[in-house]
């Protein structure tokens, strides 16, 4: 029992999130939001923004809907999926203790590009209680290669160290990404639609999109939020957690069930977006601290400033064309990530 | 290379054999065997000799098919791609274009294939069978869709077929235009190739015909940078108000007026309030054969009801 104490107290003792770092990551979102819906292809002036926002009856009605219907949907969407992508990141990162983790570590990015292709190349334009069939079977897939390579990964380790499970996601993954190229290959019709998913899109979602993730990002922001203290006892060590009464394992697959189900629902919806997951929390770390209790909160905020950034640019670079955003937030991540680590290269991965 | 060789020989004599003791097809009505050995330069650049009016053909083109078939040298076809479901009659295989299989494609021992690209070694693995391949290219624009036309019928002996069809097409395509009354303003049109707003630029044969009808096409409006097939956003597509909406996308996604009018922001669209949202065939919308013709007298009817109403 002292034993216990002495080991929350060091818990305690750990860094609280800096409240200017969280003050800007807020503005910074903001900021990013504000121009998010300030630009667009369709050119709408600032002053009709502004009365729109306050009074869109007084708008002309067509410019009125572009906003409402386009504009700011999919800014909203883009600062959740965000959100959601980079406190996943940070999440698997903790709960494997691996830098190199992402929300798609165990296979749930392969899962949901094979639903979804299963879904556009067999049941297109279908749905189920009102909800396209493509979305639906993207959680589906991801939900399940992620729960496969669980079980996989149980049976080889029993869970005592997690290498075990992560090859058995990147087994599952390989084998599904497999199957998914296949079916690809042999239905040459729906290659296009494919792609354009596979790729990202925030494109054709609206207020209908945002619906239907919020409550699971929601419910996995929330749990992976009272987690992240533990995430710094895990961080040190199982035994860390153990002491405290509590099973690692247990912790582990509760951050996991979280992480995940954030993790397809916003893929369901809006398509495997790379690199969000690991650039976010490592630019976090690398710039403010390695306590959970910095990174996760900092990450939901950052992640949701670069997503709508990214896809403000994604809007913008070729309009009235699209970008596909996922090769935004690569494109301009990654020299970014690269910036970031050589400035501040003291700090250890 | 040695056994490379080899194995192309015996694989051409077996071809000559089976050629020789299978059922001699009903020889074509027109031009016949006399032009034979003719060579032609593919839309691709490369020149092929075609010794001996073509008596097994393959299409891994379906507009190549299509066009095959409407100069009468269906009966010369003994197999078309998983993709020619036009006509009805022409012999469909598991045949890809895609993904072309050099050993399925010569198990039918053709003497002529027709693609639309050289993907695969398809051209450098059949010449070591000395099989002939036509590359047809996508067209540009009418005008390439006639030198295929002309070119299908020179490499099948059926250049008189070739040239009335030609000719019929462009007198069909010239009383479609003819009928289409100049309106007060240019009527704006957006091709929808599938349910994420992917276009067709005019750069495109299918982007381009609805210049033939005097419609403005709003994918014109994308970078070059976003290629020929630009995906659109739906601010711009809402903010250009079409005039006429081509759903192109009625098989691949299943959209129609409804599901168009249900898109958020889209009920604004002029098209939409007015119900000039027409789905069209996505197999026909995507080819440049001789439907094309039909595609433009679908599509008419709408332009001119538009015009006299702006008139």
């Amino acid at each position: 029992m002292e034993a216990r104490v002495a080991r929350v107290a060091v818990l305690q003792g750990l860094p609280r999130l800096p409240w200017l770092w969280a003050a800007a990551g807020a503005v910074v979102l903001l900021c990013a939001m504000v121009l998010g819906v300030l630009v667009g292809p369709a050119h709408i002036g600032l002053g009709t923004v502004l009365q729109a926002l306050v009074a869109p009856s007084a708008v002309d009605p067509a410019q009125a809907s572009i906003l409402w219907s386009l504009r700011i949907p999919r800014v909203v969407l883009g600062a959740v999926v965000g959100a959601m992508l980079a406190t996943a990141g940070a999440a698997y990162q903790g709960a494997f203790r691996n830098p190199l983790a992402d929300p798609y570590l165990l296979g749930a990015a392969a899962g949901a590009n094979l639903g979804a292709t299963l879904a556009i190349a067999f049941a297109p334009g279908s749905s189920v209680i009102g909800v396209n069939v493509v979305p639906l079977a993207g959680f589906i897939g991801a939900g399940a290669a992620v729960a496969g390579a669980y079980a996989l990964g149980r049976t080889v380790t029993g869970l005592r160290n997690t290498t075990g499970l992560i090859l058995a996601g990147v087994a599952i993954a390989a084998f599904f990404n497999a199957i998914q190229t296949y079916i690809q290959q042999s239905q040459t019709n729906s290659v296009r639609q494919i792609y354009s998913w596979i790729l990202g899109r925030l494109v054709t979602a609206g207020w209908e999109g945002v619906l239907l993730v919020l409550p699971y990002v929601v419910l996995s922001v929330v749990v992976i939020l009272l987690h992240r203290r533990l995430l710094d006892a895990l961080s040190i060590g199982d035994e860390e957690v153990t002491s405290l009464g509590i099973s690692a394992r247990r912790v582990r697959l509760i951050v996991v069930i979280a992480a995940t189900l954030g993790t397809a629902a916003v893929v369901a919806i809006a398509g495997t977006i790379a690199f969000v997951g690991i650039i976010v929390p490592h630019t976090v770390r690398l710039l403010v601290g390695r306590s959970y209790r910095v990174v996760i909160p900092l990450s939901l905020l950052f992640g949701a400033a670069f997503l709508v950034l990214a896809d403000t640019a994604a809007r913008m670079v070729a309009a009235p064309a699209e970008l596909p955003i996922g090769v935004i937030t690569a494109i301009v991540g990654a020299p970014f990530f690269i910036v970031v680590m050589r400035s501040t290269r003291a700090a250890a991965l | 290379m040695q056994r490379h060789h080899i194995r192309g020989a015996v694989i051409t004599a077996l071809t000559i054999l089976l050629a020789a003791c299978g059922p001699t097809p009903s020889t074509p009505s027109t031009s016949g065997a006399a032009h034979f050995p003719v060579t032609l330069t593919g839309t691709d650049g490369v020149s092929v000799t075609i010794n001996k009016q073509p008596k097994r053909i393959v299409s891994l083109s379906a507009t190549a098919t299509e066009m095959l078939f409407a100069i009468n040298a269906g009966a010369q076809v003994v197999a078309v791609d998983d993709q020619s479901n036009y006509p009805a009659n022409a012999p469909m295989t598991k045949l890809s274009g895609f993904q072309p299989n050099i050993e399925a494609i010569a198990s039918y021992t053709p003497d002529l294939v027709v693609a639309v690209d050289d993907t695969s070694g398809l051209v450098h693995g059949l010449g070591a069978l000395s099989i002939p391949v036509l590359i047809e290219t996508a067209a540009k624009n009418v005008d390439d869709s006639y030198k295929q036309i002309e070119q299908l019928g020179e490499a099948t002996g059926h250049t008189a077929d070739a040239t009335s069809l030609k000719k019929k097409m462009a007198a069909d395509l010239a009383s479609i235009v003819a009928s289409i009354p100049k309106g007060a303003r240019q009527l704006k049109v957006y091709h929808e190739l599938d349910d994420t707003y992917y276009s067709a630029t005019s750069a495109t044969f299918i982007g381009q015909v609805y210049g033939l009808l005097g419609l403005k096409n709003i994918a014109d409006g994308a970078k070059a940078a976003a290629g020929d097939y630009p995906q659109l956003s739906a601010e711009y597509i809402v903010s250009s108000s079409p005039d006429v909406i081509v759903l192109a996308d009625t098989k691949c996604c299943h959209q129609n007026l409804a599901t168009v009018a249900a898109r958020p922001g889209w009920s604004s669209i002029a098209a939409v309030k007015t119900g000039q949202v027409i789905g069209v065939d996505d197999d026909i919308a995507s080819r440049w054969g001789p439907r094309v013709v039909d595609f433009l007298r679908a599509l008419a009817p709408h332009v001119i009801q538009l015009e006299q109403q702006a008139a």
